[in-house]
């Protein structure tokens, strides 16, 4: 406040003190529970649009297939981060502060919790009777009975004697539950540790490989990768896989198996697996997940001079039933063996569309089965530059359209053109197009995430913490020898909790031996304490 | 008859079943007058002195307006606690049923049973309702709230049908012993966390109708069935305990499909739907937890974030599974 009303003049209430009480202010009300709850619900708030707009981070392919749609609100959306929820500077803002008032929160509590762990158990109040748990005892306790009950039942003790002879006993259980609760609140940091290495440290990379072909682990070999800061390309671990044969079994049309037969070679040395869905490879400390699978088309081109290239594509699933997208493209061919003259027109590429169960007696295309039982290619053949040399990047799975509207690329059937295996199509210059057949491939992730095991092991202290958080009970019971003989006993719940009169008559009857206790029932004791 | 149809066939009786344990409880429920004044007495009176009771509670009780009306009850509070038996025992029945149609499939298809949202909705009822029954059972509840009960179950089963899916083969995703673990607990979480929110929503109910009772103000149906509801506090403190139990199960149901998901899917998470709205829930529960310490006004409100935790578990549950587009792919749904 002012100065005025803090009169010690050495202690003006200058610039630096005012910052220092707004500050502490803030901090009270950072760390207030009342502020951890309206955070909590608005982080829950904050993670909603994360499931409503494709993200980045899990699909950047959705998001431009956002951004076609809604060319007007997309990048308004972009613009507040929609597309990127979760790493987001709001979202960021709410988990940041967040975790500051769970410091916060923890941090004072923690001294508390490790003062009260020491302190001596404390005294009951002169008059027992104000305690919501009373019970005059007719009769006698024996002392050393009780500190014996006690111990065998771990309540902590503490006896006192007073000068007029009233000796009591102060027993105290549950301080378990806070140490959980601790626990439980501090492995929630834990846990964001272990994410943030991750993030940092973490590596990925998607390779979609065929039957009988190999790679090796570095990054010119993935069709998509990730790396963390923390992480150079040299990093990578040398390994090389291969896969031998890759098997899917479907039953009614569904798959219920995924099979890859994989070979590796590692400094450390070779050997072979067998990769299944929720089976991962681990190699020198990273994991290979078989994440997906789909179908490569076989084809032969055999070009105006008779030329043969014999093409292993693979084709892009688009829908359950396994019909797939997916282009052939040859740059290099209808070179003159004679002359070698290039004709840099004469390039020839086919947008295609593999349909594994081809069924002859409809009038659709594409199939409802994903098995390979009838497989037909559907083309459409162009001629012409193909664009492969302008150095942009573009999709495997598509003659580049933009070569097809400018005109560099002609048509060549204006009606698609079906084709079973070992049937050929034949274009107008005489080169054709054969389908050989259909091999599989298998979808690869390969990721190191160095804070995997870190957040585990939070994950199971948060566990660990939260069941005594939950339900150990922290309360106290007196037992008192008044000088003029009578003895009481009381009890007080430090939580909700419902059994404290069955819990403390049980203590009482226990004390006194195995008769049932002669106890007096006070006026407090019965009725709903809610 | 083969496994499929039996199983079928049993959980049509579970739903036959409880719709007859619904109507036997609302006897119960509106015509067994003592109930409202004597909730504590009825938790903590054993089976066999109920009888003893109610001929105390006959002669004397509070004269308000309800409790005249019942002089003129077409049914006697006798024959009341009579349908109120029977709905316990209906309730039973069906609930035997279910679980015996949920083996039956297990037999029928060689699997585990949670291989779709069909299996993973029935299997959402069976948890609730056995967890109603074990309140029941240890008299932490009166039986004749068996009607709510019933009438969320039977609303889940309903649910169910709709989303339908033939008994079939699992996807190779879902072929993982994780399966067990992890559906199994969100399964058993979601089922006692619809009877948390079942009290959450009595006991919002009933604190409306005493503020209604303490205002003077005039209760007009649907309100005064509130009348025969336990405490509004007592109400309160089964809604805390069910959810402190359910939150420990749903945290670890979300662990396991982590866990889980690291290994099908090569990442433990990646905000999937699914696992944003799981996360969703989770938070909300906890922030639930916490109104319940924050002082009076955020404890009175607590009760709605309860209900808000529920909602959002059954938007996880239908919409995301049939809206949005993610891993979390079930056969057929
Ligand atoms: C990421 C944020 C948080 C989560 C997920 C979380 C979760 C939980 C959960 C599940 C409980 C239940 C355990 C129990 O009831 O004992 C709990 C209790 C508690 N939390 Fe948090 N919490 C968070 C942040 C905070 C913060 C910031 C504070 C400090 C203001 C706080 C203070 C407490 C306290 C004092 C309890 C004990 C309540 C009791 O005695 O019943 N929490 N928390």
């Amino acid at each position: 406040m002012t100065a005025t009303l803090a009169p010690p003049p050495r202690r003006k209430a200058g610039p630096a003190k005012r910052l220092r009480s707004f500050a502490r202010r803030w901090w009270h009300q950072l760390t207030s529970m009342r502020t951890a709850l309206l955070l909590l619900l608005a982080l829950a708030l904050a993670a909603i649009p994360g499931s409503t707009f494709p993200q980045r981070a899990i699909s950047s392919v959705d998001v431009a297939d956002y951004y076609t749609a809604h060319p007007d609100l997309a990048p308004w959306l972009d613009r507040l981060w929609a597309f990127d929820v979760y790493t987001s500077p709001w979202f960021s803002a709410i988990y940041l502060l967040l975790m500051i008032s769970l410091v916060g929160c923890i941090i004072p509590r923690l001294g508390v919790h490790w003062r009260a762990l020491r302190a001596p158990v404390p005294d009951a109040p002169r008059r027992m009777s104000i305690l919501p748990y009373h019970r005059v005892v007719e009769g006698d306790l024996n002392q050393s009975r009780a500190r014996a009950v006690f111990k065998q039942r771990r309540w902590r003790t503490a006896v006192r004697e007073a000068e007029d002879g009233t000796v009591t006993i102060a027993a105290e259980k549950g301080h378990l539950r806070e140490t959980g609760n601790l626990l439980f609140h501090t492995s929630i940091i834990f846990m964001l540790v272990g994410i943030a290495v991750g993030s940092l440290g973490t590596w990925y990379g998607n390779r979609i490989l065929s039957e009988g072909k190999s790679y090796c682990n570095n990054l010119q070999q993935y069709d998509e990768y990730g790396l963390g800061s923390w992480v150079e390309e040299t990093d990578l671990p040398r390994f090389c896989l291969t896969l031998n044969a890759f098997d899917a079994e479907f039953t009614d049309g569904g798959p219920t198996a995924y099979d890859a037969d994989v070979s590796y070679e590692t400094p450390s040395g070779d050997g072979d697996y067998d990769l299944e869905v929720n089976h991962p490879l681990n190699l020198e400390g990273t994991n290979v997940f078989l994440i997906g699978h789909g179908y490569t088309a076989v084809v032969t081109y055999t070009d105006r001079y008779g030329q043969t290239q014999t093409l292993h594509q693979e084709f892009l699933a688009m829908d359950a039933a396994l019909n797939s997208e997916g282009a052939f493209k040859f740059p290099d061919v209808n070179v003159d063996p004679a002359t070698g003259v290039v004709d840099p027109d004469a390039e020839v590429g086919f947008d295609a569309i593999l349909v594994p169960t081809f069924d002859d007696a409809t009038e659709m295309l594409l199939g409802s089965e994903p098995e390979p039982n009838n497989p037909v290619l559907a083309l459409t053949a162009y001629t012409g530059d193909l664009g492969l040399g302008d150095g942009l990047p573009e999709s495997v799975y598509a003659v580049n359209p933009d070569q097809i509207a400018s005109g560099g690329l002609e048509q060549v059937n204006d009606q698609v053109e079906v084709i079973g295996v070992g049937d050929s199509m034949t274009l107008p210059d005489g080169s054709s197009l054969t389908f050989d057949g259909v091999e599989q491939y298998a979808v690869l992730q390969v990721r190191h995430d160095p804070g995997g095991p870190i957040v585990l092991i939070g994950a199971l202290l948060l566990l660990g913490g939260l069941l005594p958080a939950l339900a150990v009970r922290r309360r106290r019971y007196w037992i008192r020898w008044n000088p003029d003989g009578t003895v009481e006993t009381a009890g007080l719940n430090r939580n909700d909790y419902d059994g404290l009169d069955e819990e403390c008559d049980e203590l009482t009857a226990l004390i006194a031996g195995n008769e049932p206790p002669r106890t007096d029932n006070d006026t407090h004791d019965d009725g709903d304490r809610a | 008859m083969t496994g499929a149809q039996a199983a079928n066939a049993l959980f049509v009786a579970t739903i036959l079943a409880y719709a007859a344990a619904m109507f036997a409880y609302a006897v119960e429920y509106a015509f067994d007058k003592r109930a409202p004044k004597r909730a504590k007495a009825l938790v903590a009176a054993g089976g066999g002195a109920e009888d003893a009771v109610e001929s105390a509670a006959s002669g004397g009780g509070a004269e308000d307006a309800v409790e005249s009306a019942a002089s003129e009850a077409p049914i006697s509070p006798a024959a009341a606690r009579g349908a109120g038996r029977l709905g316990l025992v209906l309730t039973y029945l069906g609930t035997a049923a279910l679980a015996v149609s949920i083996v039956t499939r297990v037999v029928y298809t060689g699997r585990w049973p949670w291989g779709n949202m069909f299996e993973y909705t029935v299997g959402v009822a069976l948890a609730g309702m056995v967890t109603w029954l074990i309140l029941v059972a240890n008299r932490t509840v009166p039986r004749r709230l068996g009607l709510f009960a019933a009438f969320a179950v039977t609303m889940v089963l309903g649910t169910s049908v709709r989303v339908y899916t033939e008994a079939g083969p699992l996807v190779p995703a879902l072929d993982s012993y994780w399966i067990i673990i992890h559906v199994t607990a969100a399964i058993m979480a979601s089922g006692i966390l619809l009877i948390g929110c079942v009290f959450a929503i009595l006991h919002l109910v009933k604190r409306r109708f005493d503020r209604q009772v303490s205002d003077g103000a005039a209760i007009r149906f649907p309100l005064n069935v509130a009348e025969r509801l336990p405490d509004a506090t007592v109400l309160e403190r089964l809604t805390f305990k069910i959810h402190v139990f359910a939150f420990p199960l749903l945290t670890f149901g979300i662990f396991a499909g982590s866990v889980w998901a690291h290994f099908a899917w090569g990442r433990y998470w990646a905000w999937d739907p699914k696992e944003v709205w799981a996360f969703i829930a989770w938070v909300v529960y906890a922030a639930y937890l916490h109104a319940r310490v924050s002082g009076k006004g955020a404890k009175a409100n607590a009760p709605w974030i309860a209900i808000l935790g529920y909602a959002v578990m059954l938007f996880n549950l239908t919409a995301v599974n049939l809206v949005f587009s993610g891993l979390h792919s079930y056969s057929g749904v």
